[in-house]
């Protein structure tokens, strides 16, 4: 069975829905990389997961499953008791992401009240821990620090720190790494994969840097305008994309050599004007008459693929 | 190659207020950076936040005077004839929601560089505003929106749009893509590149993206704590990189097929403080190769293999 396991999840704002009907299911221990433009539905089909989404956003899904148990039916009391325990995440930018009112410390330990029952100097002492865990130097001393006495790499160490409090199953990290200098970057991925095998931990990683996604995802979802264009394993989805989509986000990064960069024409489609047919259709090179009509996620050669023509179907 | 852009030494110093008790602190966030650029050529500045990237950006467009160097724009002395020269560089800002007026319709933010450097007719700067979004892959009509109505990708196409006008020798270009969607920045690095074949534009371009300074610089500064390190051709410094810190930023920029067995070597701590910089080679406290001689004895920059490095032990790396 596995630890997460998301079925025709829709998430809607009134008017048409920015995530539109996502398919996605994670093994414990799995490392996923949901990866799209902005735009693309990933950052809201997560929080959607988390049960962040407030009226009037709806979320509907024939199954929302992790461990065996069906979110949708939970209290929202029973629903909290999970989210921020065995589903953690992270945020994009660490400074908003913490309350700059209260220490780290307090914050850390906020955590390990609500969800383990630690108080005093046990949560003292295992907040500690957990700062030390995500190498922050003087570690004692940083508790009571306030998050604008550090740099934007340590206040991601301390949100992780956070995230992991509660020992998740499945910590889902949204563009963890976007914030922060290349240097850093590096870092706090390694940090991530560290964690990740070390406790056996799922990982959800949303980005849309496809550089991070090839050195740390086994498995990538591609998004396109709320809907998955592509799933499939790495390397192969990035070596041979059978979707229109994926080429063009490929072909985009620039590459040594490379004297012009490919690019489709347009823009992501807002979800007032997206097309009848296929939503890539009036931007694809490959679009035919059939592109009209919509297509279904199908299995390809090497993984599923929402496209009627898809790439590379031929074995090499 | 006539050279449009020649910087000597420039430094930018800022008192930091640190109470009543005690004198000011001094952040050296510009210390002494040279460099020439050519007409058409690009010439990339990297390195990390608080390295002194945008301190040099606001030097090199006038918008802050350095408190010490030279600087020349097309042969004339920039602290000098100032005021003329401000037509000849302009700049490019990092986030495009933030750099144009939103109260502004865009035929009047265009327009407004010619209002101000030339003598053109109504007419006329209308003309060219027009001319000047068709070359920048936008439509006539669009002269007449708001800002709001326009994507982000369509905004950095105006805000380049704007800063082309008044047909500028060099143009700054702060983290142009970095706010922008991959697909979105492969079109606006194509048409930075179409602008420069076209109008001989000098850029200098500030980013952390060492994927797209490959793509787009013919020259590199690595920038570290307000001074230069290592300065060269982008393919040079690139295929064997000789200062550490150079090293270390390209190992930690991920790739999109890497490579099994690759080297990593991650970079260790932050930043220093900028108050109280390490003595010696600035980069000595993170440097895997630092010796007793780089806590010492700051490391000069030098000619070696082509390009310029600021290493005692860069023999030793290449």
């Amino acid at each position: 069975m596995s630890l997460l396991e998301i079925r025709n999840l829709s998430v809607s704002f009134g008017g048409p829905p920015v995530v539109d009907g996502l398919d996605l299911s994670l093994e414990a221990g799995e490392v996923l990389a949901v990866v799209g433009e902005s735009g693309s539905g990933k950052s809201v089909s997560m929080l959607a997961l988390m049960g962040l989404i407030d009226p009037p956003g709806r979320v509907s899904a024939d199954a929302l499953r992790f461990a065996g148990q069906d979110l949708l039916a939970l209290t929202p009391r029973a629903r909290r008791r999970i989210v921020g325990k065995d589903i953690a995440m992270v945020f994009q930018d660490p400074s908003s992401a913490l309350n700059p009112s209260y220490t780290v410390g307090f914050q850390i330990e906020e955590v390990l009240r609500q969800h383990l029952g630690l108080r005093g100097k046990a949560a003292r002492r295992r907040a500690t821990e957990l700062l030390e865990r995500v190498e922050i130097p003087a570690a004692a001393r940083r508790l009571d620090a306030y998050p604008h006495q550090l740099s934007g790499g340590m206040a991601q160490r301390v949100a992780i720190a956070m995230a992991i409090a509660g020992e998740p199953r499945l910590l889902i990290a949204d563009e963890p790494t976007t914030a922060l200098d290349v240097t850093i970057q590096a870092q706090i991925m390694a940090l991530l994969l560290d964690l990740q095998r070390e406790q056996d931990m799922a990982l959800l990683l949303i980005s849309h840097d496809l550089a991070v996604v090839a050195e740390s995802a086994r498995r990538v979802c591609v998004m396109y305008a709320g809907q998955a264009v592509e799933l499939g394993t790495l390397p192969a989805l990035f070596e041979a994309p059978a979707h229109p989509y994926s080429e063009a986000l490929l072909a985009a990064i620039p590459q040594p050599g490379q004297t012009r960069l490919h690019s489709l024409p347009g823009m992501v489609p807002g979800r007032f004007d997206r097309p009848a047919g296929c939503l890539l259709a009036p931007r694809c090179p490959y679009a035919q008459p059939r592109c009209a009509e919509r297509p279904a996620l199908a299995p390809s050669r090497l993984g599923m693929v929402r496209c009627f023509f898809p790439l590379n179907q031929e074995a090499p | 190659m006539s050279i449009v852009l020649r910087a000597r030494e420039l430094t930018r110093h800022y008192p930091v207020s640190r109470g009543l008790l005690h004198r000011p602190a001094l952040v050296r966030a510009l210390n002494g950076v040279s460099f020439d650029l050519a007409a058409g050529r690009t010439l990339a500045v990297v390195g990390e936040s608080g390295c002194g990237k945008s301190t040099l950006a606001r030097a090199l467009t006038l918008i802050e005077k350095p408190d010490a160097g030279s600087l020349e724009i097309a042969g004339r002395d920039a602290l000098v004839h100032g005021r003329e020269l401000r037509r000849d560089v302009q700049m490019v800002f990092q986030n495009p929601y933030a750099s144009l007026n939103p109260r502004q319709k865009i035929l009047d933010q265009l327009a407004e560089p010619l209002r101000n450097f030339t003598g053109f007719s109504r007419a006329e700067r209308r003309e060219r505003v027009l001319a000047m979004l068709e070359r920048v892959g936008l439509r006539p009509e669009h002269a007449w929106r708001y800002p709001h109505m326009f994507s982000g990708g369509q905004r950095q196409r105006i805000a380049i749009a704007r800063a082309m006008m008044p047909s500028p020798r060099v143009l700054v270009a702060d983290e142009p893509t970095s706010a922008l969607d991959v697909s979105i920045q492969a079109q606006v690095l194509n048409l930075f590149q179409d602008l420069q074949a076209e109008y001989a534009t000098a850029y200098v371009f500030i980013s952390h993206n060492l994927a797209v300074v490959r793509h787009l610089a013919h020259e590199v500064l690595v920038m570290y704590l307000g001074r230069a390190v290592e300065s060269g051709p982008t393919e040079r410094l690139y295929a064997r990189p000789l200062h550490p810190y150079t090293r270390a930023l390209l190992a930690a920029t991920p790739s999109l097929h890497p490579a099994p067995q690759r080297q990593r070597i991650p970079l260790v701590g932050e930043l220093p403080d900028p108050l109280n910089p390490p003595a010696g080679c600035a980069f000595h406290t993170r440097c895997p190769y630092a010796t007793e001689r780089c806590r010492a004895e700051r490391p000069e920059l030098r000619e070696l293999d082509g390009r310029q490095v600021a290493c005692h032990h860069a023999e030793l790396l290449g």
